[in-house]
């Protein structure tokens, strides 16, 4: 904490462990993109090096034209959407009594929340895929999309109370003083409070299901419904052999989206985190 | 995520509860009209689906079946107790659980505390730091096989340039897949685990600190008499939640190895998934997953006694 009281070496000690952190932390991304830009010569040497010497586009080419990856993305992109949506959609009204109100039920949500961390997915998954088989939902995007909004809620669930608390209640008992309705402070006064924080929620929804691969590997069989983290393992083949260059093209486009999103709600994520964890 | 341990604003959150108490949205149906849109998916598709698979445990459900299904007892468990194949997966899981969790640890804790200094670049690093977090879990596995390649791997090549030999195939040694593996999830769930002590760490008092430092205590110290008691609960939690989210892991491993060679990474998620998507035996996996959330019960519940005991201390 006190700087002055740490010495130089101990300055020069720190700087370096960072910088090891940062390369750890750093260098499979760099090595997945210098892959991605090789032509197949250089993957093929036995000296690999980090700068690509004769870089070329043609991985992300033959990536393209081997995997339909852009009907994959287009899948991902609905599925995420949606998902995203409709979890925030239904989580927000739901957030707003958990952190307003501290009933049975909102002890039996809170404890929902906390121990639907803790399920083996391979206990849910097995009922999942009988209940929607019975309803034809197995190998639609929409079955994977209901899927995905229940997982989505104990994060969105979490973040969002966090986000309520932050609203002083006091605004909310000004407007009621003031004359407005139960529905009028809620849409007014506290929603436009709410929004910033409802926003960076269905962000992250969207990168979770984006992400997502256990639920879509089970539950999408054919490859023209088949989302964008089941499309990139078809290009491993059988027995892990795999053609370098379209396998890290593919992978580099397929996170581009996440990170870019990521970059965007980072510090809204960290301090929902903080927010949630509030004792209540 | 973190779960109410941290205690930021204390002084806040008590003034609420009392007002709380007084009843408010408790008595009033509109709560009941707010929940209802996330109750009833949560009931359909999270607590009936668990409660159902609980249940398929103790019949002989299979995929594609033309006879109907039946109960058949405690047939499956007892048939799980004799099958060494899972309880090799077991102590995989067990051993990658544990291998992934504490390693994960102690360097996120180190990395929060550097990011808790004033360093130059700190914006740099927190940012680095949380990029695994926002990889879906299938590229982070297609990198670290591209790292671990044999030929162009850049794994082997330095070890080739630091004239250490000519280097392996990490991923297929029947020694080396293990350790490879925990290396990626140790690597993955960094993240989550530093953000967490972090936020535990901007909560420890700082004038303790100060009034440590001025009585002469030296780092060391001041971390385990300062630092390390209000971070403890922090602490406590995300080691719990990670060793449960490492024990349930699925799409890590499936990329890197698929659960060989030989078995040897075979998580008991990646047998279970087999066993009821490859085999079709829904009954027998249904009851493995039961004794997962039995096992991960019994660490939970070692958890909170464990968190008990520390604030009895506190």
């Amino acid at each position: 904490m006190t700087a002055q009281r740490i010495g130089r070496a101990g300055r020069a000690g720190q700087y370096a462990a960072l910088l090891a952190y940062l390369v750890f932390l750093a260098f499979p991304f760099l090595w997945l993109i210098s892959t991605a830009f090789k032509p197949p010569r250089e993957l093929g040497s036995l000296h690999p090096t980090w700068i690509p010497e004769d870089p070329t586009l043609a991985n992300f080419r033959q990536a393209f034209d081997e995997q339909p990856l852009l009907r994959a993305a287009g899948n991902s992109l609905v599925a995420a959407l949606a998902a995203a949506l409709v979890a925030v959609v239904i989580a927000t009204p739901m957030a707003y009594v958990m952190a307003r109100n501290r009933g049975r039920l909102t002890t039996a949500a809170t404890g929902w929340v906390v121990v639907s961390q803790a399920f083996p997915f391979v206990l849910v998954i097995i009922p999942l895929f009988l209940i929607l088989k019975n309803f034809h939902l197995i190998n639609t995007l929409s079955g994977l999309i209901m899927v995905y909004v229940v997982w989505s809620l104990p994060f969105a669930l979490w973040m969002l109370v966090g986000y309520v608390r932050a609203v002083p209640r006091e605004l909310e008992e000004a407007a009621a003083v003031d004359g407005a309705g139960r529905l009028r402070t809620l849409v007014s006064v506290t929603a436009p409070l709410l929004a910033p924080g409802i926003v960076a929620t269905a962000l992250f929804a969207f990168i979770t299901a984006w992400n997502e691969f256990f639920f879509a590997l089970v539950l999408l069989k054919t490859p023209e419904k088949q989302t964008l983290p089941v499309v990139l393992t078809h290009f491993l083949g059988a027995e892990g052999v795999a053609d370098l260059g379209p396998l890290a093209a593919a992978a580099f486009l397929a996170t581009i989206p996440s990170l870019v999103i990521f970059a965007i709600i980072q510090k809204r994520i960290t301090g929902g985190m903080l927010a949630g964890a509030v004792k209540s | 995520m973190i779960s109410a341990t941290t205690t930021a604003q204390p002084e806040k959150s008590t003034s609420r509860n009392t007002r709380n108490t007084k009843g408010g949205l408790a008595a009033d149906h509109g709560a009941w009209f707010l929940v209802l849109p996330a109750l009833i998916p949560i009931l359909l598709l999270s607590v009936g689906p668990l409660l159902y698979g609980i249940a398929l445990a103790f019949t002989d459900s299979q995929a594609g079946r033309t006879e109907p299904t039946q109960w058949i007892g405690t047939l499956n468990f007892q048939d799980l107790l004799h099958d060494t194949l899972f309880w090799d997966s077991f102590r995989i899981g067990l051993l990658w659980a544990v291998g992934v969790t504490v390693p994960q640890f102690l360097l996120a804790l180190g990395l929060a505390l550097l990011l808790d200094q004033r360093l130059r670049l700190r914006w740099l690093a927190r940012a680095l730091a949380i990029v695994p977090w926002a990889m879906p879990e299938v590229v982070v596995g297609i990198m670290w096989r591209l790292v671990y390649n044999p030929d162009a791997g850049i794994l082997n090549e330095t070890i080739r340039d630091l004239g250490l030999g000519v280097g392996r195939d990490w991923l297929t040694g029947l020694a080396t897949a293990l350790p490879a593996v925990i290396i990626v999830g140790i690597w993955a769930g960094m993240p989550q685990t530093t953000v967490a002590l972090l936020a535990g760490l901007q909560n420890t008092p700082h004038e303790l600190h100060e009034a440590a430092a001025l009585d002469g205590a030296g780092a060391w110290r001041r971390f385990c008499t300062v630092t390390w008691p209000a971070l403890r609960p922090v602490a406590l939690a995300i080691t719990a939640l990670n060793f449960i989210w490492n024990f349930n892991s699925f799409a890590l491993v499936y990329v890197l190895t698929g659960g060989g060679p030989g078995g040897r990474t075979r998580l008991p998620m990646l047998f279970a998934y087999e066993e009821a998507f490859r085999y079709g035996q829904f009954g027998y996996a249904a009851a493995m997953g039961c004794v997962m959330v039995a096992v991960i019960s019994v660490m939970l519940a070692f958890y909170l006694v464990g968190r008990l005991k520390g604030s009895e201390d506190a």
